[in-house]
């Protein structure tokens, strides 16, 4: 999130769309009744079906999955034409006026620089700006040349008419409309809009340019930076930001750095292409630090053995040739080049999309690690469960270890919220039997690696051998320990530039903030954004005092808000171009003469002046926020619509190139996409309140409560079918087919997408072969193998099915 | 003399330190009182502060249990409740969180660590150490044998994509970092979470 949970309370429109917060993060949910009971806010709902967060909704619209782009760039070119954007700070605080490159183009869904043969954009050197001869970005802040950013996306999204969106869509233009009325209503500086996604803008092969879409309309609006702004993803396991934050991905490490590619063969080279200088005269370009929290975090992992000489132990990370995300693993053991894998946590079989193929992948490995609480179905693929799990153990030669951790209330440690605050908890039980916390198992598995490397020597086993592990007791280490670690301190007395004779920071000290992080070996500290969590003050996630001096829902003292204890970011845009509030009613941070000042932490020096312009966007070269993207996204620096990989209708606005026309798809699943004329119903997975992932089906209450996977459809579509509520149904895709009980309801109704009928079926995705509840087939036996463009999310969201009534499953038949 | 709800619960949790429902000012009449019902099930409770581990709004928990936490006494978890001076849910839990107790005691945790052999139809049971010798001795073998220390174009890679990690976004961050270390330090490629699934 860009703000916060409690922020909520200060929008004047809410727009929930790609999500369901009433249903699935209910007590965040309270923020928006709040608004709505003391703010005067209108909710507005926008989804394919009729959901609980629609019954409150002051607006609902429905939406065809995978159109949101459709919708969106219709939203912007109803605000460009309407004249409904706030001009001041679309020019103070974004790229609106930059020129881009002549040769820059978009013609028939693609940009410039298309390679058809590689499928992908192989020169992207038009998306970009002209630049001066000192590297400065040209700039028409009349916002008259053609080729300026704002002028191109007029153009760009010319073609998304109320009439091509209803087409697209499905959504009636009078309700598409009454949509863009609602959220114009915020282009002022004394109105703001929150929008509340998750995962129905996230799983889709365009999911990171349906969020980008959404920025792009709050910044015309003038609505980032702001009270009840903001573009704010809800997100989903408890600490699925710390672990992102911590980087449990393929491509990162802490903070948001870089693993290093096989382009970047020195430290000399690697450096180079991520230090990167402003673009703009003045502005902060956070990133020129970026060799600062490196060194910092290499001295964190590899302690002594990290030297100038060594270039930090810059050998001792992997460089990656291509990203091995999730859909990349999967697509790698399928093919049976995988020998291990470690399951901490996740249920990778229900989790990943196409089941079958995860299942076959997990067969052909030499051995498989799960540490988990509960069990799993990915401990268990090879265990044969009738129909749900057709399997013969025997034919499955892979050894399985099921490793039994501890649960949140069994450990202590931190955790980091949707609102990017850190806070900790403590421990109130032992695990039962066994059971052991994922540190010290962790912890154990590194001191027999180690200890068989120092015996036996083998492949490259410095960083083994030298990975710091400088804990009390390494066996087990204290986890208030860690988060000094990961916070970072002094290796060496540190000087005050200022006064030589005065310390900046004396050997051992708590890093106060990554401001104080160095590049020549004298700060050691994991992760830079979380540098002030634990300082020579103590353990700022521990703070409780739940005092809100302004009111405002700043809560400054609770826990620790990553970057800095900021609680919304670039807050510095709640104020115009000189520091003045925009309006009384959004007063936030604003310039008082000789400092920033307000509720919360500024986004750069709080003494730097407002004529100096620094803008908000700090880790933009440009300072400015991009409504053009530049080279940033891989299918292009203005969101398009595409189709899904199962295409309901060939896309009205370029049928050549229907789908995004860089999605990855593996040889191996050529042919695992649906047409609608085999499959005439588009699918979409959801989530229930009752439920959490794949975990609650092991809790009693919530099994009773929702105790059976069912497919949700609409009267028409059961009519049709001849299918009522509690029938046994068929659903299938081009991947595979489950059954499921009927659930026929007026939430989901048909509409008119191309001129043709579209009935859409939303299957909930909780249940699978192990655990409480009924036993079932996994839903990702229907979906696609494919992600995200950017950031290879599955297209859990949006496909094609067929529908049929049928017999119950053999074991339900049974004990029926 | 006004009380608010929060005052109240402080003082009672005063109270129920003291063991006695008379410190709520009842005087004599609450000591008979108190001595003729059965004793409030938290009143020997310890109370601890945890969030619920769902959803990402992370609701602030007050988790009750018996045992005083001293060393060698094993405390159970007896029940849950939303933490009132929590300022996202001030108390509130929803359907999830309100059960989440079921998940702590679910039948389905897992007690001891279990081992398939290849081609087995069941687990058994086995030691820790067996189990962790067992996976750093098939770790070591696999990055051994398959490790990249260069690539075709003689650039030093150190990369090991025969093996595979997904990590958890549940666990803390502490555990997190652990794990990313561990992970990357034998060139570990392939290291997920649920963060784009
Ligand atoms: S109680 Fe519900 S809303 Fe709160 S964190 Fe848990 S799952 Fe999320």
């Amino acid at each position: 999130m860009t703000n916060s949970w409690n922020d909520i309370k200060n929008a004047d429109v809410i727009l929930i769309m790609g999500g369901n917060a009433a249903e699935a993060h209910p007590c965040g949910f309270k923020w928006v009744v709040e608004a709505k009971a003391h703010n005067g806010a209108k909710l507005v709902v926008v989804d394919p079906r009729f959901t609980r967060s629609a019954a409150v909704a002051d607006f609902y619209a429905p939406i065809r999955p995978g159109t949101d782009i459709a919708f969106l760039s219709g939203v912007m070119r109803y605000l460009l034409g309407a004249g409904k954007i706030q001009q001041e700070y679309v020019k103070a605080f974004t790229n609106a006026g930059y020129i881009v490159k002549e040769g820059f183009k978009f013609e028939d869904g693609l940009f410039a620089g298309y390679d058809e043969a590689k499928k992908n954009y192989v020169d992207r050197s038009t998306w970009d700006y002209e630049f001066d001869e000192q590297g400065m970005a040209k700039v028409d802040d009349t916002l008259q040349h053609p080729r300026c950013v704002i002028n191109l996306l007029k153009t760009h999204v010319d073609r998304y008419t109320p009439e091509m969106v209803e087409r697209i869509c499905g959504t009636p233009k009078d309700k598409f409309l009454k949509v863009c009325e609602l959220i114009a209503s915020t282009s002022t500086g004394d109105r703001s809009m929150t929008s509340m996604y998750a995962l129905g803008w996230t799983q889709h092969t365009t999911g990171a340019q349906n969020i980008r879409s959404m920025a792009m309309i709050q910044l015309l609006l003038g609505n980032i930076g702001i009270p009840g702004g903001g573009v704010n993803a809800l997100r989903g396991h408890s600490n699925v930001q710390g672990i992102t934050d911590l980087a449990l991905l393929s491509t990162s490490t802490p903070g948001y750095l870089v693993l290093p590619t096989d382009r970047e063969a020195t430290y000399a080279d690697y450096m180079k292409s991520r230090r990167f200088k402003p673009q703009r005269p003045g502005q902060t370009s956070f990133w020129q630090n970026y060799e600062k929290f490196f060194v910092s975090q290499q001295k964190s992992f590899f302690g002594a053995a990290a030297t100038k000489d060594n270039d930090w132990a810059y050998d001792y990370l992997p460089k990656f040739d291509v990203p091995y995300d999730a859909l990349k693993i999967i697509d790698v053991m399928a093919a049976g080049q995988m020998n291990g894998l470690f399951c901490q946590g996740m249920n990778i079989m229900m989790a990943g999309p196409n089941k079958t193929k995860i299942r076959n992948g997990l067969s052909k490995l030499k051995w498989l690690v799960s540490i988990d609480p509960l069990e799993t179905e990915t401990a268990r693929f090879w265990e044969n469960h009738g129909e749900f799990n057709d399997v013969d153990p025997k034919s499955i030669q892979t050894e399985v270890f099921q490793l039994p951790a501890t649960a949140f209330a069994e450990e202590e440690g931190s955790a980091t919220n949707s609102s990017r605050l850190i806070q900790w908890h403590w421990k109130a039980a032992e695990g039962p039997g066994e059971s052991r916390g994922d540190i010290q198992i962790i912890s154990d598995l590194r001191a027999r690696l180690r200890a068989l490397y120092a015996k036996e020597g083998g492949a490259f086993p410095d960083p083994i051998l030298n990975l710091a592990w400088n804990y009390s007791d390494p066996g087990n280490p204290d986890p208030a320990e860690v988060l000094k670690d990961i916070n970072g301190y002094a290796l060496e007395d540190v000087p005050d530039p200022a006064d030589p004779a005065k310390l900046l920071l004396r050997a051992g000290q708590l890093l106060p903030t990554f401001g104080v992080m160095r590049d020549d070996g004298k700060t050691s500290g994991g992760c830079w954004i979380y540098t002030g969590v634990y300082t020579e003050a103590g353990n700022m996630a521990q703070r409780r005092n739940a005092s809100d001096p302004t009111g405002k829902g700043v809560y400054p003292n609770w826990g620790f808000s990553w970057p800095a204890n900021r609680r919304i970011l670039y807050n510095r845009a709640s104020a115009d171009a000189a520091g003045k509030p925009w309006s009384e009613r959004k007063k936030y941070m604003w310039w008082n003469g000789s400092k920033w000042t307000g509720p919360d932490v500024p986004d750069y020096a709080p003494t730097v002046p407002p004529d100096k312009a620094v803008g908000p966007f700090i880790m933009n070269q440009e300072g400015t926020a991009r409504l053009f993207a530049r080279t940033g996204m891989p299918d292009g620096p203005f969101p398009e619509h595409y189709e899904a990989m199962d295409a309901f209708i060939a896309n009205p606005l370029h049928p050549k190139v229907s789908r995004n026309p860089v999605v990855r798809v593996f040889a191996a699943d050529a042919k695992s996409f649906g047409t609608p004329d085999k499959f005439p119903i588009v699918a979409t997975t959801y989530r229930l309140t009752e439920h959490f992932h794949y975990w609650t089906k092991n809790a009693h209450a919530n099994a009773v409560l929702q105790p059976e996977l069912f497919v949700e459809m609409g009267e028409r579509l059961a009519k049709a079918k001849g299918i009522q509520s509690g029938d046994w149904v068929e659903v299938t895709s081009q991947r595979g087919s489950i059954k499921a009980k009927a659930a026929v309801t007026k939430r989901i109704r048909p509409i008119m997408v191309d001129g043709k009928p579209c009935d859409i079926v939303g299957v909930p995705i909780h249940y699978g072969f192990i655990g409480l509840t009924r036993k079932a087939h996994p839903v990702n036996t229907l979906t696609p193998p494919v992600g995200d463009v950017s950031a290879q999310t599955p297209e859990f969201k949006a496909f094609l099915v067929d529908v049929k009534k049928t017999t119950p499953p053999a074991q339900a038949a049974a004990t029926a | 003399m006004g009380i608010t709800r929060r005052q109240f619960m402080r003082v009672s949790a005063a109270g129920l330190a003291a063991s006695t429902v008379g410190a709520l000012g009842f005087g004599d009449a609450g000591d008979a009182l108190a001595a003729g019902v059965r004793p409030f099930k938290l009143e020997r409770a310890t109370e601890t502060r945890n969030a619920c581990p769902y959803c990402a709004v992370s609701c602030g928990v007050l988790i009750y249990s018996l045992g005083d936490r001293s060393k060698n006494a094993r405390s159970e978890v007896i029940h849950v409740e939303g933490d009132p001076d929590h300022p996202v849910n001030r108390g509130t839990l929803c359907p999830r969180g309100a059960a989440v107790l079921d998940f702590v005691r679910s039948p389905n945790r897992l007690k001891y660590p279990m081992h398939r052999k290849a081609g087995s139809d069941k687990f058994e049971r086995v030691s820790w150490d067996f189990a962790m010798d067992r996976i750093a001795r098939l770790m070591k073998d696999d990055r051994d044998k398959n490790f990249v220390a260069k690539n075709r174009d003689g650039v030093t890679v150190n990369r090991w994509v025969s093996t595979g990690f997904f990590g958890t976004s549940s666990q803390s961050n502490e555990a997190g970092y652990l794990t990313y270390k561990l992970a990357r330090a034998t060139g570990i490629l392939g290291l997920e979470n649920q963060a784009r699934i």
